[in-house]
Order: C-alpha cells, then sequence, then structure tokens
C-alpha cells in the first residue's frame, strides 16, 4: 500500500470543468494590526453562534482563545520582552543557516545579516513587541479531518478547499481528532446549552448545523460567486492576502525575503512547504517567532500518513488474537 | 507569555507529583533522549482537539471487542462440541454488539443520521471500515444467534419458513463471524492512532495489539461467568495468552512513546484506571487459570477479567483526551522529532521554512 492520503489533483478531476487553480490564503502577521474585523466579518457572514459567555480571558487582548466550531477566525496576541524578541531572531537565522531549499533572497545580501548601507534597525521598540496573527484553517494538501471522515461530509471543493456538508455531517467526531491542527470542532451540546441558557435574552439565537462539525468553509457560498473571503476583503492592512495557491506562495516568499533584508530575520513561513507532513497548506502565514508560540504545532503530520502500517499493524494483532483462541482450543482444551 | 518584571521571582515550575509506588519505575523509564527543549505555549492553550467522544465510546471499544472475542469462542466450542460455551458465547456476541452499535449511535452529533455512515466505503477513514465491519459482523453475529434463540425455545419462536433459511444461513454466517470477529477488536486501535491526539498517534503500533488482547480477555472473563467450568477450559487458556499480550503491548507501548506522550497514560485518573486494569487483569488471569474449575472462583475471575478490560479501554480513551489538552504532549514530541530529523541533516520537510 502505498498511501492512504487523498489526492487533491484526483479530486480535481471529480469536478470536471468546474474545477479551478487553488484557491489560498496568505497572511502575513508582520502587518497585522489585531483589530479582529476578520473574527467580525466572518461571524456576521457565515452566521455563527457565539462562543462562550463574553467573558475576558486575561490573555493580552485575546478573548476568543483558539478556533472551534464557531470561530473560524482567531487573532492571536502574544507580547513578548526583548529577551524573547532576540530568541526568535536567532531561531529565524539558524533557520537560514540550515541551508533549507530556496533559502533567501536569491541575488540579495546574502544569507543572513544586515545589507550593506541600508538601515537594518527592526521596526520595533527595543523594550517589547506585540505579536497578532489571524489564524484560519489550514486547508491542508493532504487534510486529516477529510481522510478519516465516514460520511463523506467533507469534500475538497473545486477550489481546492476542504469544506463540510452539513447536511451529510452525522457528528461523529472523528475529524475533529484527525486535525493536526485542532481546527475542527463538532457545535455541540455543551456550547449550544450556553446559548438557550440565554434564550431569555436579547442575544438568543437560533443555531444552525447543531451537532455537526463545522469549521472554516473558504467563504465557498462567495467563491462561487467570484467574490473574495469575508475575512480577506474586510481586512484594513491587507494582512490576509487571498489568491491563487501559486501566487499567494510566490508573495509569501517574496516577503520573507525582504523581512530578511531588512534585518528581521525572526520572520519566517508557515505551510508553504510542499514537503511538510500535511502537504503544504492552503493558508499560508508569515510568522515572527516559532509556530508554537502563536499556537501553532511545531511539526503537523497528518495522521492517515502512518494508517498502511497501522492496517498492517491490525491485521496482524487479529490474525494474533485469532491463532491464540485457534491454540486456546487445540492445546487448552484437554483436561 | 508575559513581560511582567515579577515573574522573575516565581519558583520554578515543577511537574505535577508522582504517585509514590511508581517512582521506582518511573525513575528507570525516564532517562531523556534528548535534551528537554525550550519552549513555549500560546496561554498554555490546547494545539490540538480531542474527538467529542465520552463513555458511549468507551463502551463501545469494550463492548465491541467482547462480541469479537466470543463468537471466535463459539466457533471454536462448536468445533470441540462444547454446546453451552457455544451457546452463551453466541448471545454474548450478539447482546456485546447490539449494545456497542447503539452506545455508537448514542455518541453521534446526529444520532439520526447514523445510516449517513454507509454512504461511503472509505479505505482512508478507519471509521469507515469500522462501520462496515460491524454492520456486516453484527448481521452473521444475528444469524448464530438466533439459531441458539430458537433451540433455547425449544423451537416454539414463530419462524415459519425463516426456520429453514436461518438453518441454511448458520455455517455461512459462522464463517462470516470467524473472518470478521478478529478485526472488530483489532481496529479501534487503528481508529484511536489515526488521530492528532498526540498519545493515541503515539501508540499507532501497539494499540490494536492491545485491544485485541483485552478484547479476548473480555470474551474468556464473559465465558468463564455464564459457562459452567467443564467447558470453559480454553477460555481460561485463552485468558493467560491475552493476559500476556496485553501486559506486553502496553508495556512496548509505553516505551517507544516520547515521556510526553506517555505521560497521560501513567498520571491522573487516566493513570490510575490503568493501573487498577492491569491489577484486575492479572487477578482474573491468576484466578482463572489456578482456581476456573471450580464455579463460584471462575465467576469472581471472569469478573475481574471484565472488569480489567472495561478498565483499559476507559483508561486509554481518557489518556488520549486529556493528552491533547495540554499542548506540552503535543509540542514537545513534535519538536524533539523536527529536532531529531534536522540533525541527520533533513532539512526539506519542515513546515516553517524561510522562503
Amino acid at each position: 500500500m502505498r498511501s492512504l492520503t487523498e489526492d487533491p489533483a484526483r479530486s480535481a478531476e471529480a469536478h470536471g470543468e468546474r474545477a479551478q487553480e487553488r484557491k489560498s490564503f496568505f497572511t502575513d502577521t508582520s502587518i497585522c494590526i489585531g483589530c479582529k474585523a476578520c473574527e467580525v466579518a466572518c461571524k456576521e457572514w457565515n452566521g455563527n453562534p457565539q462562543d462562550g459567555d463574553l467573558e475576558l480571558l486575561e490573555s493580552s487582548y485575546d478573548n476568543t482563545g483558539s478556533l472551534g466550531a464557531n470561530t473560524w477566525r482567531h487573532v492571536a496576541f502574544v507580547e513578548q520582552d526583548q529577551e524573547r524578541i532576540q530568541t526568535a531572531r536567532e531561531s529565524g537565522r539558524k533557520l537560514v543557516s540550515l541551508g533549507m531549499p530556496g533559502v533567501g533572497p536569491p541575488s540579495s545580501s546574502g544569507a543572513s545579516g544586515p545589507s550593506g548601507g541600508r538601515d537594518t534597525t527592526p521596526p520595533d521598540t527595543a523594550e517589547f513587541r506585540w505579536l497578532m496573527s489571524s489564524d484560519v484553517c489550514k486547508h491542508c494538501t493532504h487534510a486529516g479531518c477529510l481522510d478519516v471522515c465516514p460520511t463523506g461530509a467533507l469534500y475538497r471543493t473545486e477550489f481546492g478547499t476542504v469544506k463540510v456538508q452539513e447536511d451529510i455531517c452525522n457528528g461523529c467526531g472523528t475529524c475533529v481528532g484527525g486535525c493536526p491542527f485542532g481546527v475542527i470542532e463538532r457545535r455541540d451540546e455543551g456550547i449550544i446549552r450556553a446559548k438557550t441558557e440565554r434564550n431569555q435574552s436579547r442575544y438568543a439565537q437560533e443555531i444552525a448545523n447543531e451537532g455537526t462539525a463545522n469549521k472554516c468553509t473558504f467563504c465557498h457560498d462567495r467563491l462561487v460567486d467570484g467574490q473574495t473571503p469575508a475575512c480577506a476583503q474586510t481586512c484594513p492592512t491587507t494582512s490576509i492576502k487571498f489568491g491563487e495557491h501559486t501566487d499567494m506562495v510566490h508573495q509569501a516568499r517574496e516577503r520573507v525575503a525582504h523581512l530578511h533584508s531588512e534585518g528581521m530575520t525572526e520572520a519566517r513561513l508557515y505551510g508553504a512547504n510542499p514537503q511538510d507532513g500535511v502537504g503544504g497548506t492552503g493558508s499560508v502565514f508569515l510568522l515572527l517567532d516559532e509556530p508554537e508560540v502563536y499556537g501553532l504545532p511545531p511539526d503537523p503530520r497528518v495522521p492517515t500518513k502512518d494508517l498502511p502500517r497501522m492496517y498492517k499493524h491490525t491485521v496482524v494483532a487479529a490474525a494474533g488474537m485469532l491463532a491464540a483462541v485457534g491454540a486456546s482450543f487445540a492445546w487448552g482444551g484437554r483436561r | 507569555m508575559t513581560t511582567s518584571p515579577h515573574d522573575s521571582h516565581r519558583p520554578p515550575e515543577t511537574r505535577r507529583s508522582r504517585r509514590k509506588g511508581n517512582r521506582a519505575e518511573e525513575g528507570a523509564r525516564e532517562v531523556p533522549l534528548v535534551e528537554k527543549p525550550q519552549f513555549s505555549t500560546y496561554y498554555g492553550r490546547p494545539v490540538v482537539k480531542a474527538p467529542p467522544w465520552g463513555d458511549e465510546i468507551a463502551a463501545y471499544l469494550f463492548l465491541g471487542g467482547l462480541a469479537g472475542g466470543s463468537s471466535l469462542l463459539a466457533v471454536g466450542a462448536r468445533w470441540t462440541d462444547r454446546p453451552l460455551l457455544r451457546r452463551n458465547a453466541r448471545l454474548t456476541a450478539l447482546g456485546a454488539v447490539g449494545l456497542g452499535t447503539a452506545a455508537l449511535i448514542h455518541d453521534l452529533g446526529r444520532p439520526e443520521r447514523f445510516l449517513y455512515m454507509l454512504r461511503t466505503f472509505k479505505p482512508t477513514s478507519p471509521m469507515s471500515m469500522g462501520t462496515w465491519l460491524l454492520s456486516s459482523f453484527s448481521t452473521a453475529a444475528a444469524v448464530t444467534a438466533a439459531v441458539e434463540m430458537d433451540r433455547l425455545t425449544a423451537y416454539r419462536l414463530p419462524l415459519g419458513p425463516a426456520r429453514r433459511v436461518l438453518r441454511v444461513c448458520e455455517s455461512p454466517a459462522e464463517v462470516g463471524t470467524t473472518l470478521l470477529a478478529a478485526p472488530l477488536a483489532s481496529y479501534t486501535g487503528a481508529l484511536l492512532a489515526d488521530t492528532a491526539v498526540p498519545t493515541w498517534n503515539a501508540g499507532r503500533d501497539e494499540l490494536p495489539f492491545l485491544f485485541a488482547s483485552s478484547a479476548a480477555l473480555a470474551a474468556s472473563g464473559a465465558a468463564l461467568v455464564s459457562t459452567p467450568p467443564e467447558q470453559t477450559q480454553p477460555a481460561r487458556a485463552l485468558s493467560a495468552a491475552a493476559a500476556i499480550g496485553e501486559v506486553a503491548s502496553m508495556k512496548i507501548m509505553k516505551k517507544r512513546m516520547h515521556p510526553a506522550e506517555a505521560e497521560p497514560l501513567e498520571d491522573g485518573a487516566p493513570g490510575t484506571m490503568l493501573r487498577w486494569a492491569e491489577r484486575l487483569t492479572l487477578a482474573g488471569t491468576a484466578g482463572s487459570v489456578l482456581l476456573g474449575g471450580r464455579r463460584p472462583t471462575a465467576v469472581l475471575s471472569g469478573l475481574l477479567l471484565l472488569g480489567g478490560s472495561a478498565l483499559t479501554r476507559v483508561g486509554v480513551l481518557r489518556a488520549g483526551i486529556s493528552s491533547a489538552e495540554d499542548p506540552r504532549h503535543t509540542i514537545e514530541p513534535q519538536k524533539d522529532r523536527l529536532e531529531r530529523r534536522r540533525a541527520q541533516g533533513v532539512v526539506d520537510d519542515s513546515i516553517t521554512t524561510v522562503g
């Protein structure tokens, strides 16, 4: 058995003439101002219910917490001191010195270090910085959620994105565990109950798609009309860019090269490598520190990659069980 | 993550305290293979999410295994002419698989859509494969159990011409259960392992063996409880083999895991459950092998075996769920394996790149 992960190219063939170039986000966190307009636009357009009870989470200016069934864009806030900035800068520089493929700007100042003559003082204040990053579903090339979905509710759209058919999903929850990024979630009773308790309040609302898995749809309903997804359209700083996948990755590479040439060696891309554990993501990020600082996994791997081996072990274990029962009757049966 | 100057006065963070009894074992295991990595998390929030699987799923893991193991015992009993064991094991198999299916359906977010599971046949999804296994196995198990029920009621069931059909179907159905029972017991290992939940995923090589062993233990236990000792010698032999399999695969699984992935199997409530599971299993096996010849001790040993198997399933399920709740279990092993690959000179497969 070669591999059991879904092949996006063949999924695209299934769409026939309707298949389009793969669409992607490029989220450039270096110009994110943390306004959360994307979160609002996403909720408004998709009619997603409120998460939780409007509490303050006491984590900087982030009171959303994380991505989930009702939150498809989540802006992370990280406050860092001088020491942490230096560490981030160092770890970015280390990535360059590892000699990764296609590293750095091809013709400019060389691998790392300040370029001659230009002011390479990084634009942060010396004492601290804020990292802000708008997280979203990664729409992976090898999507764990899609692979493990038993009903076929999750599918690869004609735009190369991953979407749940909410009228098919029966809420088995397998996809929740299948996602290496912790994005997809079942819109559950627990969350619903919080809302029904407020039934009398003016915030009471009807919950759509109760009990099914929910996540970013890449605004599929907007894409079919040739529109931009709500979050990208509303982003006031163009931190969230939307377009064809190859174009987005190209822009991301240019941007990271530019930042490095300005001395911001902490800049790095997340999800732009088609050789990574999920085959590259449909949402590419430019980060200014290690991924785990933003709550992203440092080395995600789609679990289905190891599935042929797991099946092999399942069969061997089953054969062993059969043999053990057989032996028990053959030898254990004598009085 | 804070910039407060008072942070420097904080005492260093200590690991959760270990249980006293286990210290020697833990100490022996916790020889760090790689240096402890320095990393931060996003306000300690989880990176991955565990599936919304409650105790119904644990019950299903147990009942599916019990059903699979019991139907294998029934096949053996038929071949070696042990009618009581055959009857009881067949009835146990159907009862368990029926209850297990009900538990599965109850755990769905939209139980009324359970048949949508059969929309597709999807090898990339262990859940889909499992559903097909479960539905075909339960059909076959239902036929064999129906034959037994008919026999039990002295052919008084108003079956009419269906009785002849049932008779004809008995042997093919038995062949079906023989082929499907063991995979039904072991596939749940792949079901849990094929997730991003750190502890389950890290146990991907051993979970099928652990669950197959646990299933055999449960089936032996049920046979000891339901059937007089004259006909349960094979079940007692099976319990010994399965106990060795279970204890060994659990040990090997923990040993091969990253310490941060194995920890949830040892700490907290799941750790306590798994420790008791091992105790019950060993006590039950000793009882079944040494004292299984007398009915009261056989029944007691059988109950211990059933309890041990159930606790193993609940423990593993909950350990995985708790491993997803703390980002340390996700980030630490991932950073380590990334570092290890980089140390080996593999630098082209990282999700983080600079160009």
